[in-house]
């Protein structure tokens, strides 16, 4: 049935539906009205878990990693400087192998301190070992976040949806709330083979050292490598039940014939998409891509749907400080790997909440690439004035 | 399907790599046999987290997990919650160092205790980081030489008092915390007893004599964890609710020194006048506990004025600024 819901609430609704046992989290902005709604449903009775006010998130992702090693599905959720402090357990909770499921409602990073959107949070958490899922709408945080259960327990593996902080997680959006019997269906009850229990009695988190940690590292990676085919075919599962697909690893738009094509992630599709639009009804060859799986990094899927493409220009709202466009980067690697020499432009923009409107998005479309000039990125014009992109 | 080992009934079995004479081994053996397989363990990063686990193999015969040095008592807090959404009443253990119990553990150890969480923790304390190589703590006693609080011309060891951790503790509105050393078995066994009988968090804070970083022969543990607790330095509590309700009484005190003596850490101490001032204000400290825990009859007969200096500035101050009591400047 579809409703209008606000992001947050939307989100906290699918959580419900997943049954988690346990829920740990500590408020930031742009997270908060997903834990308020979570705390009310517990509250309720709505909702059978222990909620648990943690005392920092570095707590909050240290009791779901004790929660799912003690056999319980848990949930979390953060952002920003929430998720940075609780790197060091997101790392450990990677190498346990512990199928945690998280949302980071994407915000900025400090200094200075912002709470509007831009994905620098989650990015700098792209060598942990989660697997990440960027949506692009409400409808489609909630039909990942179910799927993300999915996957994170068929693979052992933790997942992090990341959600545009306010974009989405505070815009009210019409969704179509899957039922719980469906949910149930799609999503049997959470089992874990290495459940801490007295009558089988485990050791995990020991130490390692030289003899065999990076057999331990080159699994972790082999397994992160091997979700690929689960996202796609969970998402195609979840297509046959409910009637609706989010493009497993990435979304192609319009890229039929397209010369020039558009990449990026989350909520700043729609208005790329928009912008293909109106340069197709103009005669330009454009198209879109949307990457919703960035760990694992789906080189060889990037490299088919961008192989007739001669100019690529990646948008990302994040920035690795001293080297440049992150996406850019790893998608330059895959090109260059399966020998093409494609020329992408980098563009960093949207940051701390700023809007990359259509305007902004057509007028770098405009710009000529800075390649030339010997400069790997480029940031995106301020703002851009609606008749100044209008090139007729 | 009861998969353990029948031949081996230790939770904490043979084979590990502790030193020998290790003091937090000791404990721990004496904790988990008391508190048996039946209980998942969660460990901090430390000594008995490393001496217990190497590549593939485990010392631990019980469900038992390591996730990083700070976050014990969440773990344990979100293990103990997937019990009860589970209907289960396992016992949850933590075991932590002193590091990971009143320095880098100590916030996620007081979310655990103010939400309630039904979890024993268990700190084994040997006064410093003994893992890395001996560096101080927080519950590192004043004037102990460690790696990162040497002795030198301006400094005569660590320059700041051991936290009173456990009254820290016991102000959450704590259903039972004790402290407890391997010399009284009998005394350790009542309080782990006594603890695994109470719902709710609970706290026992083991002193363990650590042969490599207090530089003390390796068959002297016990005897320096029994000195630690006849001098006053370490006196044997219980608290419930904040309240003291259990003392160790003392038949007689003996002096600091007959416990200092035995250790290389407090060595610099002995033969200048500089460590002569600090040997009395340990003295000062122990005859203060004594007299804060009642452990004597009579009141003890040391001066305890210059226990009350408990903030030592450092680098070169430390020394030059310490007499403030009579009985300092009388004695020197
Ligand atoms: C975040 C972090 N900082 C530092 C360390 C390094 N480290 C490992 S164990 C340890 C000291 C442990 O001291 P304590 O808790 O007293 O236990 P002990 O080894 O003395 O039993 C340190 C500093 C670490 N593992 N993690
Ligand atoms: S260094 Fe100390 S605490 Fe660590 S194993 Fe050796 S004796 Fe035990
Ligand atoms: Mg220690």
């Amino acid at each position: 049935m579809k409703q209008l819901l606000e992001g947050s609430q939307a989100v906290a609704e699918a959580v419900r539906l997943c049954r988690p046992q346990v829920v740990a989290a500590y408020p930031i902005t742009p997270q908060t009205h997903i834990i308020e709604h979570l705390a009310q449903q517990v509250a309720n009775g709505e909702l059978a878990a222990e909620f648990i006010n943690a005392e920092s998130e570095f707590g909050a992702a240290s009791i779901v990693l004790g929660a799912v090693a003690g056999g319980a599905r848990a949930f979390t959720a953060t952002a920003s400087q929430g998720l940075l402090l609780m790197t060091e357990v997101l790392y450990n909770i990677a190498g346990l192998r512990l199928p945690v499921v998280m949302v980071c409602a994407n915000r900025a990073v400090g200094a200075p301190i912002n709470i509007f959107s831009d994905h620098q949070d989650s990015m700098a958490l792209r060598d942990a070992g989660w697997i990440q899922l960027y949506v692009e709408s409400n409808q489609e945080a909630v039909d990942t976040l179910i799927q993300a259960y999915r996957i994170a327990e068929a693979c052992e593996l933790p997942v992090m949806v990341c959600m545009d902080g306010f974009f989405l997680t505070h815009t009210f959006e019409s969704v179509d709330l899957p039922t719980q019997a469906a949910v149930d269906d799609f999503l049997p009850p959470f089992h874990f083979v290495r459940t801490l229990d007295p009558a089988d009695p485990m050791t995990l988190g020991g130490g390692s050292e030289a003899d065999n940690y990076q057999e331990y590292r080159s699994a972790q990676q082999a397994a992160v490598e091997d979700a690929q085919p689960v996202i796609e075919a969970f998402d195609a599962e979840f297509d046959d039940r409910f009637g609706r697909a989010h493009g497993g690893l990435l979304q192609a738009y319009r890229l039929d014939g397209a010369e020039t094509a558009l990449l990026g992630m989350g909520s700043l599709m729609g208005a790329v998409r928009d912008v293909v639009d109106k340069l197709r009804d103009r005669g330009q060859a454009v198209g879109a891509l949307r990457l919703r799986c960035f760990r694992p990094f789906p080189a060889q899927a990037l490299v088919r749907y961008l192989s007739g493409v001669q100019r690529i220009i990646v948008l990302e709202k994040a920035i690795s400080i001293g080297a440049g466009g992150i996406l850019a980067s790893e998608l330059r690697a895959a090109l260059h790997q399966a020998g093409m020499m494609t020329p992408v432009e980098s563009v960093i923009g949207g940051l701390g909440g700023r809007d990359l409107t259509p305007q902004v998005i057509e007028s770098v479309f405009h710009e000529t690439s800075r390649d030339e000039m010997g400069a790997t990125f480029r940031f995106a014009p301020d703002h851009v004035m609606p008749d100044e992109t209008d090139h007729g | 399907m009861d998969k353990r080992d029948p031949f081996r009934h230790n939770v904490l079995t043979s084979g590990h790599r502790a030193c020998s004479g290790c003091g937090e081994a000791m404990a721990a053996r004496m904790v988990t046999d008391l508190i048996g397989p039946d209980a998942i363990y969660i460990n901090a990063t430390g000594c008995l987290q490393v001496f217990t686990t190497h590549n593939q193999q485990s010392a631990w015969q019980a469900p038992w997990i390591h996730s990083v040095f700070a976050n014990a008592a969440a773990v344990a807090s979100g293990v103990e919650a997937a019990l009860r959404a589970k209907g289960k009443d396992t016992p949850v253990v933590v075991q932590a160092g002193d590091g990971g119990t009143f320095d880098i553990g100590l916030q996620c150890l007081s979310g655990m205790i103010e939400r309630g969480h039904d979890v024993l923790f268990v700190c084994y304390d040997n006064e410093a980081y003994m893992n890395t190589g001996v560096q101080r703590s927080s519950s590192t006693p004043h004037a102990v030489r460690t790696t990162t609080s040497p002795p030198g011309r301006l400094s005569q060891g660590k320059h700041h008092l051991k936290k009173d951790v456990i009254s820290i503790i016991a102000a959450h509105h704590m259903p039972y915390a004790a402290t407890a050393t391997i010399a009284y078995f009998p005394d350790l066994k009542a309080k782990v007893e006594k603890a695994m009988r109470i719902k709710g968090p609970r706290f026992l804070q083991i002193l363990s004599p650590c042969p490599l970083g207090w530089v003390h022969d390796s068959a002297l543990s016990v005897t320096v964890s029994r000195l630690a607790v006849e001098t006053g330095l370490f006196p044997l509590i219980e608290l419930e609710h904040g309240e003291l309700t259990g003392v160790m009484r003392l038949a007689e005190q003996k002096p600091v020194e007959e416990y200092l003596r035995p250790q290389g850490r407090f060595k610099h101490l002995f033969g200048s006048k500089a460590g002569a001032v600090e040997l009395r204000h340990l003295q000062a400290l122990a005859d203060a506990r004594i007299r804060r825990y009642g452990l004597l009859d009579a009141d003890t007969q040391w001066d305890t004025a210059c226990a009350m200096q408990s903030v030592r500035h450092g680098r070169g101050g430390y020394a030059s600024s310490m007499p403030t009591s009579e009985a300092v400047k009388n004695d020197t």
